[in-house]
């Protein structure tokens, strides 16, 4: 079948006019869980199928779309999910977040601060926050609609009970704006501070779990915390060795099998846009020829 | 030196071409024509119809050719082209009773209106490994014999006219759609039934099995399993009338389950229902019994806490395509999640360390 036998971004009118509206419904009630008739895409559950739901529901042929992965365009899925979308679309793409208008991710949210006109979807493997705690999708609706999230200080406190601090470090619940308790998705908590406050529109899909949600532009979002144990976003204690940048989120990279290790920034367009300025780590490749 | 990994593109289509070749195989050796997989692997297409919720024996054939035989990515593939297509409106509820029969037996009557009809069936062939297929001998023309033109009536409704039966109320209410809507709980005995009738073959049949075991028993005898052709129609508003549109292969299995009453209800037969594409009879028996264990609440029986009676349990987990993304789905790079795991767990055995070294000193 050739890709002109798709509607524009591959959902038909019909189905992306049901994502708007549970978009829409997402948007007014910041946080809540909105179910909606997920469809079966061409790539697996669990692989973005909400994210791109989402994102063929917003696309305009006008849109210039960055998808990215781990803060990374170049991973595998970042790179099948772009080209799904140059291939159902014909939108342009672009690695540069400044330049999109509209950025799909998983596990993380760009470096580089977002506007009012830009859009971030993100892929949700799991949307309740509660489930780990909970696994009853009827019991966990009862404690939403309830505001009983007791359960979620509980653990919280037998945490810090047991190994001093939280011990979650990713996929950190958040409240929005004092009502409803979010999965952020897996982003690590050093990611949280940037769900709150955002100029742009924050956009969640969970495609197998057939769910929503949504944080409109200058949302409240606050990671639950107590007041004698204040949240702290974490990361590596190190620069990043190619660009040297100190407060960016790292991965490590395992170089050899003596124990050595590199650290670089998870962001890679963040990454190459400050080498470029000429900022420089300590194992930057010019120093080490 | 380390450079940031690029090329996950030109990775990705190089896959694609070794993929490619591997499907087909040894080029020496003849290429499986999808017609060949059609005819003589009709087993695994009628499941993939069944799984995939789509009644096309070509488009099965080829998904599960393109699929080098893995049969839940062939249910994928089915799955993901369902949703392209149109809707133009549904059918009529499809007459089982007027089916024409190529297979059909009852456990619990010994002779029954219309027959019993062994059909093209494994049982009762002795599991020896039959080598004359190896050597693709010619295979002799069964018997033949005129059909029968006696009615083949369902059993259980030949129970039902003695009052033994569970009554089923007939009901105009239109069925859900799970394809539709998303599957809320808790869920109706029509959107119960559209779950499992497309969920896992081994998952609705290892919960079935379950329930044999014990967890969550409701001794079930198949009353009657019927495998055949029905005719679908259609009701077209321009004409005002309904018009066969095709036929399709279904497995049909009714259970007639012990029930010794309840605060609600009389001593009476219970029932359990499987319908589902193509001669797939594991299937359908599975179905039935899944079916009447979810149903203990509206028999008024208790909650044993068994899985097969959970049904937030059942129709969450019986959705193999489902399944299979989610499980593969951590194949996927997770170095964010992980380096934030990697960060925790040192700071907290740091933690742990200062606090020894305290308490020895």
């Amino acid at each position: 079948m050739t890709d002109q036998a798709y509607n524009f971004a591959y959902l038909d009118e019909a189905t992306k006019r049901m994502i708007r509206r549970a978009l829409l419904k997402g948007i007014a009630v910041p946080g809540y869980q909105v179910p909606f008739a997920s469809r079966e895409m061409p790539m697996p559950y669990g692989w973005g199928t909400g994210g791109v739901q989402v994102t063929a529901a917003c696309l305009t042929p006008e849109d210039t779309l960055k998808v990215i992965d781990q803060g990374a365009d170049d991973t595998t899925n970042a790179v099948s999910i772009r080209k799904f979308f140059e291939r159902t679309g014909g939108v342009k793409t672009t690695t540069h977040t400044a330049e999109a208008s509209l950025i799909q991710t998983r596990h993380r949210i760009p470096e580089e601060p977002l506007r009012a006109d830009q859009i971030l979807v993100y892929q949700v493997p799991i949307p309740e926050p509660l489930r780990f705690l909970e696994p009853r999708e009827s019991e966990t609706r009862k404690m939403h609609s309830l505001e009983e999230y007791g359960l979620m200080h509980v653990k919280l406190y037998e945490d810090i009970a047991r190994h001093g601090e939280i011990s979650t470090a990713y996929a950190y619940p958040v409240k929005v704006e004092g009502r409803y308790v979010m999965d952020p998705s897996p982003i690590p908590k050093f990611d949280n501070p940037k769900l709150g406050g955002s100029p742009a529109i924050q956009l969640f899909g969970a495609g197998r779990e057939q769910r929503i949600y949504a944080l409109p532009p200058f949302t409240q979002v606050v990671s639950l915390d107590f007041e004698d144990h204040p949240f702290m976003a974490s990361k590596a204690d190190h620069d990043c060795d190619l660009c040297g940048c100190s407060t960016s989120y790292l991965d490590e990279v395992i170089t050899d099998d003596r124990g050595g290790r590199m650290f670089v920034c998870s962001d890679t367009d963040f990454c190459e846009a400050r080498r470029a300025q000429g900022h420089r780590g300590r194992l930057s490749p010019e120093e080490a020829v | 030196m380390y450079v940031a990994t690029k090329g996950g593109e030109r990775a990705i289509d190089a896959a694609h071409d070794w993929l490619a070749e591997a499907r087909r195989g040894d080029p020496a050796i003849p290429e499986l024509s999808v017609a060949q997989i059609r005819e003589q692997m009709s087993l695994a297409v009628n499941r993939v119809m069944a799984e995939g919720s789509l009644y096309d024996p070509d488009l099965a054939a080829l998904a599960i050719k393109q699929a080098r035989g893995d049969l839940i990515e062939a249910i994928f593939l089915i799955r993901a082209y369902r949703t392209t297509l149109p809707r133009f409106g549904a059918s009529l509820p499809v007459e089982t009773g007027a089916m024409a029969i190529t297979r059909r037996i009852s456990a619990t009557f010994k002779d029954v209106p219309g027959g019993q009809v062994l059909g093209p069936t494994f049982d009762y062939t002795h599991r020896l490994l039959d080598f004359k297929l190896a050597a693709e001998g010619e295979v002799q023309q069964a018997g033949r014999k005129p059909a029968d033109d006696q009615p083949a009536p369902h059993v259980l409704a030949l129970l039902d006219r003695d009052g033994l039966m569970e009554p089923l109320a007939p009901s105009a209410a239109v069925p859900g759609d799970l394809t539709r809507e998303p599957l809320e709980m808790p869920a109706d005995r029509p959107l119960r039934l559209q779950a499992l009738s497309r969920g896992d073959e081994g998952f609705v049949l290892s919960m079935a099995y379950s329930t044999q075991r014990g967890y969550g028993r409701t001794h079930a005898f198949v009353g009657e399993l019927r495998i055949g052709s029905c005719a679908v129609e259609m009701e077209i508003p321009e004409l005002g009338f309904s018009v066969e549109i095709g036929t399709v292969e279904l497995s049909e299995c009714e259970t007639v389950n012990q029930f010794t009453g309840s605060k609600t209800e009389p001593a009476q037969f219970t029932r359990g229902y499987g319908l589902v594409f193509g001669q797939n009879e594991r299937k359908s028996i599975s179905m039935s019994l899944v079916d009447r264990a979810l149903r203990w609440e509206e028999l008024g029986e208790e909650d044993t806490g068994a899985p097969a009676q959970d049904a937030e349990f059942v129709l969450y987990h019986c959705d193999n395509i489902q399944a299979t993304g989610f499980l593969e789905h951590i194949k996927l790079p997770h170095y964010v999640d992980f380096q934030s795991e990697l960060e925790l767990i040192r700071r907290l055995r740091k933690a742990a360390g200062a606090s020894e070294r305290e308490a020895a000193e």
